[in-house]
């Protein structure tokens, strides 16, 4: 950290008279000049109102289809994995293109919190809290899916290496056993970061509170911070490093995943452009579900200086360069089948374009590459309700592009005689559709407990916390 | 009649509260602190703190991560219970590299933590600056300084002139 104090009182280099460089206008973190108390007033205001109306609808409404998870779980586990539409040669249906899609929202979350820090983006800091609840609540939606695929759950601790009646320990050469450690570590890390991030947002809300019940919890959860500089000093190093960590963890989550795919034999998998790929794509469905959830708050609690235009428009410009990205993905899979002359990978990929499946291909390429492209003009940009209508447009084309590749590769795969044509069950789609409720429970609590913004991060990156502002 | 922990100043501006931090740190003493809403840049050189060394605790959790993760693969899949499979070695770094990456950095992101718990002595419930009448305020939008009166240099007038000197808003006393 350089000295600020020493950089003022040192002399500017000569050669800046010389050239009298144009000040480039930076974009406000905050518009319209807020003050510190402003921001506190705000963001606490919204878990100290009386619970608005609106609220209690969307939960009823979100656990009424949160149940649906609930009771398609419990068919399953008394019935079986039949219940869902799995069948030679489709053995991984819905259930790994909602896990892979669920985990995949997560990563925007962590993207903004962890590498939007390293690179001192300062424009994460009103966002990064709602997108690391997202991340959470994500994650939990995703584990429910292979955790229940397994179909005997009550013996889902095998997948650990804990020593089990059978004294056989887990096959650790298998993708996925990499799966279950890097997605129980990305969810744990994503914990840990999002809570030592709340911290001193917790302490401000226990020194407002005028409950006895509400001073105790949010002050057990605080657990006594008091805003001191010798611990901001080893807190920032500390985030600091949960970022740096979390870099490579969000990174690695993605291509390990990806291997699922990538390490096996089947057709249209086993590419090696899959990890990237895969990476690219989990931040653009991340980054339109964090535009799906934060728009609507956005409106509803009046949080236009907070979240100015100027983050949506940095924003649409990621959903904009992954987009791309995934389309070159995708022609470039093209590419390497053409170029690769295997027989069964340039089959696999002219089914996919132009199978039984194409449907869902088409689907997926006008949501995912075209879509997007749209952002490329301001004015698209600055028209919320089109931004929102897009990133539903991103959130709907990464569930396909998911469905496209497990399925269209594995209901068309080495042995014609085996081919089959996967259709979900109706437990399928409601247990799938529940998640939505789940993740929405839990989101409702998140912004009606939790301060839905970083104050403290925030503060910081307005002009009047510089010391040298005037 | 509460026992008094020190001296407490109260300031408006990140400005303000930093050339207090300036002069506290010049005058030697060592047993005060500067209560914040955010981390203000600059204000480590200011009190006269070194760089933090949560940094030493991530990286003894990442070797040890890491080295859990190699050795268990191991220890399971090539010594405990031999699993073998299509005829690929017992034990490769390479099939083990996945998992000891995710524990290098489960490990390290605890240690990390913990290092910072511990350097804050975090938990930590009890402390003058909570019962202060204005806490709320330095949560907020205020800056305080305090003096303990546990600092060698302390003294009733003395600490008291200093902190007059630096323009606060306000003094009071901080109750033990």
């Amino acid at each position: 950290m350089a000295s600020a104090h020493s950089s003022s009182s040192e002399p500017k280099p000569a050669i800046l008279a010389e050239v009298n460089p144009v000040d480039i206008p930076r974009a406000a973190m905050v518009d319209n000049n807020r003050s510190f108390n402003w921001i506190t007033e705000k963001i606490c205001g919204i878990i100290e109102e009386k619970t608005p109306t609106w609220w209690w609808v969307l939960f009823i409404i979100a656990c009424c289809t949160a149940s649906f998870t609930l009771f398609g779980l419990v068919y399953l586990v008394s019935t079986g994995v039949g219940v869902w539409g799995l069948a030679n040669p489709v053995n991984w249906g819905w259930a790994i293109v909602n896990f892979v899609f669920w985990i995949g929202i997560g990563h925007a979350g962590t993207l903004i919190s962890a590498i939007l820090c390293l690179l001192r983006q300062k424009w994460r800091t009103s966002i990064n809290r709602a997108a690391e609840a997202m991340t959470i609540f994500a994650v939990v939606c995703a584990g429910l899916f292979p955790v229940f695929h397994v179909g005997r759950v009550w013996l889902a601790w095998f997948l650990f290496p804990l020593p089990n009646a059978n004294a056989i320990w887990p096959n650790f050469r298998s993708a996925l056993l990499w799966d279950v450690f890097a997605v129980s570590t990305y969810g744990t890390v994503s914990v840990l970061f999002w809570y030592v991030g709340l911290l001193p947002d917790l302490a401000t809300i226990r020194d407002r509170c005028t409950s006895k019940v509400k001073q105790v919890l949010y002050g057990f959860f605080a657990l006594g911070w008091r805003g001191s500089n010798r611990h901001w000093r080893n807190y920032e190093m500390c985030y600091l490093l949960l970022a740096g960590l979390s870099t490579p963890l969000v990174l690695s989550v993605h291509t390990i995943v990806s291997f699922d795919f990538a390490i096996s034999l089947v057709p249209g998998w086993h590419t090696t452009i899959f990890p990237p790929y895969f990476v690219a794509g989990a931040i653009f469905s991340g980054f339109g579900m964090v535009l799906t959830l934060m728009l609507p708050l956005r409106a509803v609690y009046r949080l236009e200086d907070l979240i100015t235009q100027y983050h949506i428009d940095c924003m649409t410009k990621i959903v904009l360069a992954t987009g791309t990205m995934v389309g070159y993905a995708y022609g470039m899979e093209f590419f390497i089948a053409a170029y690769g002359a295997n027989d069964f990978e340039i089959f696999a990929f002219v089914n996919r374009a132009f199978g039984n499946y194409a449907w869902a291909y088409w689907i997926m390429i006008s949501c995912n590459v075209i879509s997007p492209q749209f952002f490329w003009f301001k004015s698209i940009r600055e028209n919320t309700t089109l931004v929102w209508i897009i990133s539903i447009f991103v959130n709907v084309g990464m569930w396909f592009e998911r469905f496209v590749i497990t399925v269209t590769s594995l209901s068309r795969d080495f042995v014609p005689s085996s081919w089959g044509y996967y259709s979900p069950t109706v437990v399928d789609i409601f247990t799938y559709l529940g998640t939505f409720g789940l993740f929405s429970v839990l989101f409702l609590l998140f912004i009606r407990f939790l301060p839905l913004m970083a104050m403290a991060e925030i503060k910081a990156v307005t002009p009047q916390a510089d010391p040298h502002h005037h | 009649m509460a026992k008094k922990y020190g001296l407490i100043a109260k300031f408006d501006t990140p400005a303000d509260i930093m050339h207090a931090a300036e002069k506290v740190r010049d005058a030697g003493y060592k047993q005060w602190d500067v209560i914040t809403p955010f981390p203000i840049h600059g204000m480590d050189p200011a009190m006269g703190l070194k760089r933090s060394i949560v940094p030493r605790f991530t990286i003894v959790g990442g070797t040890l991560g890491f080295t859990t993760g190699m050795s268990m693969i191991w220890f399971t899949n090539a010594y405990d219970y031999k699993i073998l499979i299509g005829g690929k070695p017992l034990f490769s770094p390479m099939f083990a590299f996945p998992v000891s990456y995710e524990l290098t950095i489960l490990f390290s992101a605890f240690a990390s933590i913990a290092g910072m718990f511990i350097m804050n002595k975090l938990p930590m419930h009890y402390h003058p600056m909570l019962k202060h009448k204005e806490v709320a305020a330095s949560s907020d939008d205020k800056f305080f300084l305090y003096i303990e009166t546990a600092d060698p240099q302390y003294s009733e007038e003395s600490t008291r002139s200093l902190l007059e000197s630096l323009n606060p808003v306000e003094i009071d006393e901080l109750d033990d």
